[in-house]
């Protein structure tokens, strides 16, 4: 920090969002994990009384049990966002229930509301922050789309955000009219079409009001008319593009104004960034026009140790045995019911060709993962449960809330990231903590913003204006 | 019961469209308004051709500045998918705590189909009937998850019981849906599903689907015959009628005064004109023909379109809803929290639930 003031410069800013928990085994919903240690016992182990329920399915008011689907959960954690002052607040989506072995998945958190139903009811209370919401680019329509982003972007006064995402599924596609699915090559040829083809029509407003028709002819989309939605006041809602893939990179470089990525070791970080902000310029764009956001997890302590015993707590917590069998099934690609969780890894190999998962993203390489599990048992002499609790669930950020803070800026200072994702373990109060003891050390660290100085989500990123259409 | 004759609540709705407007605040503080009387619900309308921001967004988004009235936005059915289509009312639903409704309505035109390029426009009657479909695959969806799915039971590490959830295998004409939802079932089990009778083929979409059915009339003799062949088609489909609101849409201009009313019309009745029936008076000569038309048995009520979004909603709340409410003909205050409960049409059972069999 000293350094960078030394030069007059100030320090690099982070960038926050708020990633409302997931229908995955992120999400902790069977105890409260800093609560009573019975409980989380009972939990970690299943071995809570047949019955016992946790609160959550009516409009729970415990801060950490809370539900998944009322409006009240999502208010809750857009307040808290927006309290500290956070860039965004951000939306997943789900167009099919997970499956497993031809039944749907029923051990991790399963459900949600619309992301841009419950983004435009956020915009009703909240005043600055961004809302960004996931919508597929396969099992939708431009105009519609266009239409939809840009009202939320009006009804925010300029504060909407779109996570563009892909599918190539045909047991998505069972959902939809157009049934189908497209080739996996396809997927980013659509999409990039698809956010074309939108900007067209949010461009065929000028600044200056007046709107003209518009014609987009092209391999994907053959359309044409009057886009009835005025020119939004972002101009383009912000995009984002999520996905780690080339493909999936290329599109980002050209096209999208944020990545959400995984996150890493800081090498593997800056790795990740050099690379795809290389790639910009190819495009014609400024490496700062396109910010780099991983999602990560935070588990704070008063202490480093109390946070590692609580780290470890939210581990147990998300590999319930069942889980962990699960997991195991994922891999290995078979029926693993019979396993014993607290016994050995399965002594054979995975069948490559499984099909006993959908709705996921399947492992590229089954049998090395199969490998290094095994090896990682033997040397550590884990358990099946706990070599699934070692490998599959590791949080990003552990320590005191002066670590935290300190790392984090750490990762955007050596240019690993521009920003974070935080992707909380509990709804809704999964960042109470975060924003009450961590955010004040960044913004006394100088690397986070004391108040939100413009109205939009493309001021809070420091993005620029989109390019005026063409024609002007 | 039959409902076809004699006389309910009386259930009044209003209109909040606004020509060219696209900030959220002229519409919360119209709802507001509306709500301070008791109202039923608002709707707003949409179609793709229609200047102005998406209808479902604007309702969700004055969702959490009301707390009691009903929000019914026009979603259309030719080239939406029918899988997001009940994904975005159950949310409203959800986010509003059980006060939405959506208007189904379909896109007939060329230019509609244009800005799609999926498929050429229809007939009407194909694009209606394809409307009952998606009512029908919506309600599957709706009831793909029983209200009490969500079990989290740590015992088992299972956050829901899957054994209630369904798949929703519907197999309609033009589409075909897998299910289950994504989205639980929502607070009023099926948000309330309203279509404007406006042709034969949307009567019979009505008759067999809707909860609420919007019938132009300029008499209360018509408008009870339009309520009369709406349960008779009903009842033909095998619907008890008395689940069927039926209420008269009339365009409100009461900017003129009661002397305005115009004559020969049973003392300032409405007349029709392109945009259907207009009613052209005072607040209390209004107050008088909504008691008279409902007294008679001719409608559940009525959806009211001011012709001045502001200034005719607010002589409409101030001066006839108070009136109507100072007669005893019209709540003073919402006794229920949902948009059902406002209607008084009961929140239906599941219909994959198993009834008795299992405890």
């Amino acid at each position: 920090m000293s350094t960078a003031a030394d030069r007059g410069r100030p320090p690099r800013q982070i960038h926050l969002a708020a990633h409302f928990p997931g229908v995955n085994n992120t999400t902790v919903w069977s105890a409260d994990p800093f609560g009573r240690p019975e409980d989380v016992l009972a939990a970690e182990n299943g071995t809570a009384k047949p019955g016992a329920r946790r609160p959550g399915g009516g409009p729970a008011r415990h801060p950490f049990l809370g539900s998944q689907i009322d409006f009240s959960s999502f208010e809750h954690l857009a307040r808290t966002a927006e309290r500290g002052l956070f860039d965004f607040f951000f939306l997943a989506e789900g167009l099919r229930l997970r499956e497993h072995k031809g039944r749907i998945h029923d051990l991790d958190v399963v459900g949600r509301p619309e992301a841009l139903t419950v983004l435009s009811a956020l915009a009703g209370v909240t005043e600055h922050l961004g809302l960004a919401g996931t919508v597929n680019a396969t099992f939708n329509e431009p105009y519609e789309l266009a239409r939809r982003l840009a009202t939320l972007d009006h009804l925010s006064g300029g504060r909407a955000a779109w996570n563009v995402v892909t599918s190539s599924d045909a047991f998505t596609g069972a959902n939809f009219r157009r049934g189908g699915y497209l080739d996996h090559a396809d997927r980013y040829t659509r999409a990039a079409e698809f956010l074309a083809t939108a900007r067209e029509l949010w461009d065929s407003w000028t600044p200056e009001g007046e709107q003209r028709p518009f014609a987009h002819r092209g391999r994907q989309f053959d359309i044409a008319g009057r886009f009835t939605v005025p020119r939004a006041p972002q101009g383009h809602p912000v995009v984002i593009q999520a996905g780690d893939s080339a493909e999936g990179r290329d599109f980002a470089a050209a096209s999208a104004d944020i990545v959400f990525t995984r996150h890493g070791t800081l090498e593997a970080g800056r790795a990740f960034y050099a690379e795809v902000k290389g790639r910009l310029a190819a495009h014609g764009r400024r490496p700062e026009d396109l910010k780099i956001m991983p999602g990560v997890t935070v588990v704070l302590g008063d202490t480093d140790a109390e946070a590692e015993e609580r780290a470890a707590v939210i581990r147990r917590l998300q590999v319930s045995p069942q889980n962990a069998i699960l997991a195991l099934e994922q891999v290995w690609g078979v029926d693993l019911s019979a396993l014993d969780p607290d016994g050995p890894l399965p002594d054979f190999d995975p069948e490559p060709d499984s099909s006993l998962a959908q709705g996921r993203v399947r492992l590229a390489d089954p049998l090395a993962t199969a490998a290094k599990w095994r090896a990682l048992a033997e040397e550590k002499g884990l358990s099946a449960r706990q070599t699934v609790i070692e490998t599959t669930a590791r949080q990003s950020f552990v320590g005191t809330p002066a670590a935290v803070a300190a790392e984090m800026a750490e990762f955007v200072a050596a240019e690993a990231a521009d920003g974070f994702i935080l992707v909380p373990h509990v709804t809704p109060g999964g960042l109470d903590e975060f924003v009450d003891k961590v955010v004040p050390l960044l913004q006394e660290r100088g690397v986070f913003r004391t108040r939100y100085e413009g109205s939009t989500l493309r001021a809070h990123l420091g993005l620029g204006e989109p390019a005026p259409p063409r024609g002007t | 019961m039959t409902a076809s004759t004699g006389r309910g609540r009386l259930h009044l709705a209003a209109a909040l469209d606004q020509p060219d407007v696209h900030r959220p605040a002229r519409y919360t503080e119209a709802a507001r308004l509306a709500e301070s009387g008791g109202l039923d619900f608002v709707t707003l309308d949409d179609s793709f051709l229609r200047p102005g921001l998406d209808a479902l967004g604007v309702l969700a988004s004055l969702a959490p500045a009301t707390s009691r009235i009903g929000l019914v936005p026009t979603l259309t059915t030719t080239h939406t998918e029918p899988f997001h289509v009940q994904a975005e009312v159950a949310t409203l639903d959800w986010v509003s705590r059980g006060r939405a409704g959506w208007r189904a309505e379909v896109s007939t035109t060329e230019g509609e189909a244009r800005l799609f390029g999926r498929r050429h426009s229809a007939p009407e009657e194909r694009l209606w009937h394809e409307a009952g479909q998606v009512v029908e695959a919506a309600r599957r969806l709706w009831d793909s998850w029983e209200d009490d799915a969500e079990i989290r039971d740590t015992a088992t590490g299972r956050f829901i019981d899957r054994e209630k959830l369904h798949y929703a295998d519907y197999q309609g004409d033009t589409f075909s849906v897998k299910g289950p939802s994504i989205v639980p079932r929502p607070p009023q089990g099926h948000p309330v599903t309203v279509v404007e009778a406006a042709s034969a083929h949307a009567r019979r979409t009505a008759a067999r689907y809707a909860d609420v059915a919007l019938v132009a009339a300029t008499s209360p003799e018509q408008a009870a015959e339009a309520r009369a062949a709406l349960h008779e088609q009903a009842r033909a489909a095998g619907r008890d009628p008395d689940e069927l609101r039926v209420l008269a849409s009339l365009t409100v201009d009461l900017a003129g005064g009661e002397g305005a009313a115009s004559p020969g019309h049973g003392g300032g009745g409405p007349r029709g004109t392109a945009e259907g029936p207009l009613y052209r008076g005072g607040p209390v000569g209004l107050a008088g023909l909504l008691a008279a038309w409902h007294e008679s048995g001719a409608v559940d009520g009525f959806h009211l379109r001011p012709a001045d979004p502001r200034g005719d909603l607010e002589r409409l709340v101030n001066g006839t809803v108070a009136l109507l409410q100072h007669r005893g003909l019209f709540r003073t205050f919402y006794p229920g929290s949902t948009l059902r409960e406002h209607l008084r049409l009961p929140r239906p059972a599941n219909q994959y639930a198993l009834t008795g069999e299992q405890s």
